[in-house]
């Protein structure tokens, strides 16, 4: 199952936050299919558009490793499924 | 690609890390009718048993959920058919054993509560009503997660005014029965005229007879995201934009509603019922609906002005709510309960919110005297009075009004009592002193009014 999701990551800008993200995403199959840095009330924000291969890897697991991922970087990562913010924001 | 824009994402995780944005309830409602049987014993096993059976995997479908689309879920809460229909299959005259196994079952399936330890009874009492309205007092002192609740008014029937009264005496006994814990058993006991049969919030949730064998509801929540946008607009934005901007909130709110509604109802293989367009507050700092009235321009909830704020905030959450789901119902109007609403208590204290501004602001929203802590020496025709001016607001007006009355005993004004976790604490509120006595011990009933006639 191919399941779209948002990752966003908000925190300081740092070398290798890109990296060290994609890393984790590419380990377990999953594709960028977009993605956007901007500076927002002067936070830093990641936003990318991800797919999922729950085959691969479900979705739980994934979120597990990002939130780790983050916490080591020291930036805060929340990953969630896109229906969400399709639902909340547009008609 | 990306169609939604980074600010929008950044306001969606605000909502929920800072606004309090969250799904209050996850409820389903579940046909125990298949249930009834003349041995209490017997009927008892089996509610308890079909209760664990077919809840089983609520609790864990819902924290999948959460987890996945990242925003939380408060409770999830089971709502049964009304007990009293179950009770009339026996002859006991204590049907407590019904509210244990359900007691039991909420708490095996890991929920906190579980709704429908209730009786209609606007038109007439039945035998069977009756004894479960006795049972409530024993009921509620004995089980934990047992709500109860009893409709004695509607539109088309008019009051049942003897019931009015069995329910304040039901209240009191109640009170007296769990007065170590400051009267506790009555924050789980509602009197409604109205009532809804798909109510996804407690302690009034039931499952009615015109509803599927299982349901999943939703109540939404979010006055907290609600006060942040109306913060945000200049003082001098007028009212139809203050309108406009809650109506655009809870537009998204509810939106969050719907998805999770629709994938709880699909993981758990049963029907979707409703999404409860309801601003509930909790007891955190800044998730308040007097919170909002404030932010609206009234200087504490209360004041002049308060009813006209409530009336606008309503309408406004019901506009874009309606919007946001196709499958709108339950009680979809504010609540202003006292204790659950950190800005409530505060204007309580300051001596802004009294009852009767409470009973005025009912009649603008749906559950109005609620969670209110009185003193523990009124009278039981003192506290069927106030719940029959509930009554008549509801009646008169086609609406659904709701009454939660605390006499906390050994209490008196001045006192607060604590009741932590979403019910909060409160202080004690005085009671007018000229109550309608005589009126309520005519009892009878209060005719249907000429509003019933609409065929």
């Amino acid at each position: 199952m191919r399941t779209p999701a948002i990752l966003s990551v908000l925190g300081e800008d740092r070398v290798g936050l890109v990296a060290a993200i994609s890393r984790v995403l590419a380990d377990a199959g999953a594709n960028i299919e977009d993605i956007r840095q901007t500076i927002i009330g002067g936070v830093f924000s990641m936003t990318m558009l991800v797919t999922v291969d729950e085959d691969a890897t479900p979705f739980d697991e994934l979120q597990a490793l990002l939130a780790a991922a983050g916490e080591e970087i020291g930036v805060q990562v929340t990953f969630q499924r896109e229906d969400v913010f399709r639902f909340m924001h547009r008609i | 690609m990306l169609n939604i824009s980074p600010e929008e994402i950044v306001e969606t995780l605000l909502m929920i890390t800072q606004q309090n944005l969250d799904i209050r309830t996850v409820t389903l409602g579940l046909s125990l009718e298949d249930c009834a049987d003349e041995d209490l014993n017997v009927m008892s096993e089996k509610v308890y048993r079909a209760v664990t059976e077919r809840a089983e995997r609520l609790v864990p479908v819902c924290d999948a959920i959460s987890r996945e689309y990242g925003i939380p879920i408060v409770n999830k809460r089971i709502a049964v058919t009304p007990m009293a229909q179950l009770a009339s299959a026996c002859r006991d005259a204590d049907v407590t054993p019904l509210a244990e196994a359900l007691d039991r079952a909420a708490r095996e399936v890991g929920v906190d509560f579980v709704g429908g330890f209730s009786a209609l009874v606007h038109k007439g009492t039945g035998d069977g009503d009756a004894r479960l309205i006795a049972s409530i007092p024993h009921a509620l002192s004995t089980t934990e997660r047992v709500c109860a609740s009893v409709n004695v008014a509607s539109t088309r029937a008019g009051i049942n005014m003897d019931a009015v009264l069995r329910m304040a005496e039901a209240i009191k006994e109640t009170a007296l029965l769990t007065a170590e814990r400051d009267s506790f058993g009555c924050g789980k006991l509602v009197v409604f005229s109205n009532m809804v049969e798909d109510n996804p919030f407690m302690a009034g949730a039931m499952h009615g007879a015109g509803e599927p064998d299982a349901v999943v509801n939703v109540g939404i929540s979010g006055p907290g995201v609600v006060r942040a946008v109306v913060s945000a607009l200049p003082d001098d934005a007028d009212l139809t934009s203050v309108a406009e901007a809650i109506k655009a909130t809870a537009f998204k709110i509810t939106r969050a509603g719907e998805l999770i509604a629709r994938e709880a109802a699909r993981r758990l293989g049963v029907q979707m019922g409703i999404v409860d367009l309801s601003l509930a507050p909790t007891p955190a700092e800044g998730d308040s609906v007097a919170d909002i009235i404030e932010a609206i321009g009234v200087k504490r909830c209360g004041g002049p002005g308060t009813t006209t704020a409530l009336a606008l905030l309503n309408d406004a959450v019901k506009k874009g709510g309606a919007m946001g789901t196709s499958s709108t119902g339950g009680l979809s109007g504010a609540f202003i309960p006292v204790s659950e609403d950190a800005g409530m208590v505060r204007a309580v204290t300051d001596g802004a919110l009294t009852l009767e501004k409470l009973e005025a602001m009912t009649s603008v929203c749906s559950v109005g005297l609620d969670m209110i802590v009185v003193p523990g020496d009124t009278p039981p025709e003192t506290l069927a009075a106030v719940i029959a001016d509930a009554c008549a607001i509801g009646v008169i007006n086609n609406k659904t009004t709701a009454t939660r009355l605390i006499p906390a005993a050994g209490k008196s004004v001045g006192d607060t009592v604590e009741y932590g976790g979403l019910f909060g604490a409160a202080p004690v509120m005085s009671v007018n002193g000229w109550a309608g006595t005589k009126l309520i011990r005519r009892g009878g009933r209060f005719p249907a009014p000429l509003g019933s006639l609409r065929n």
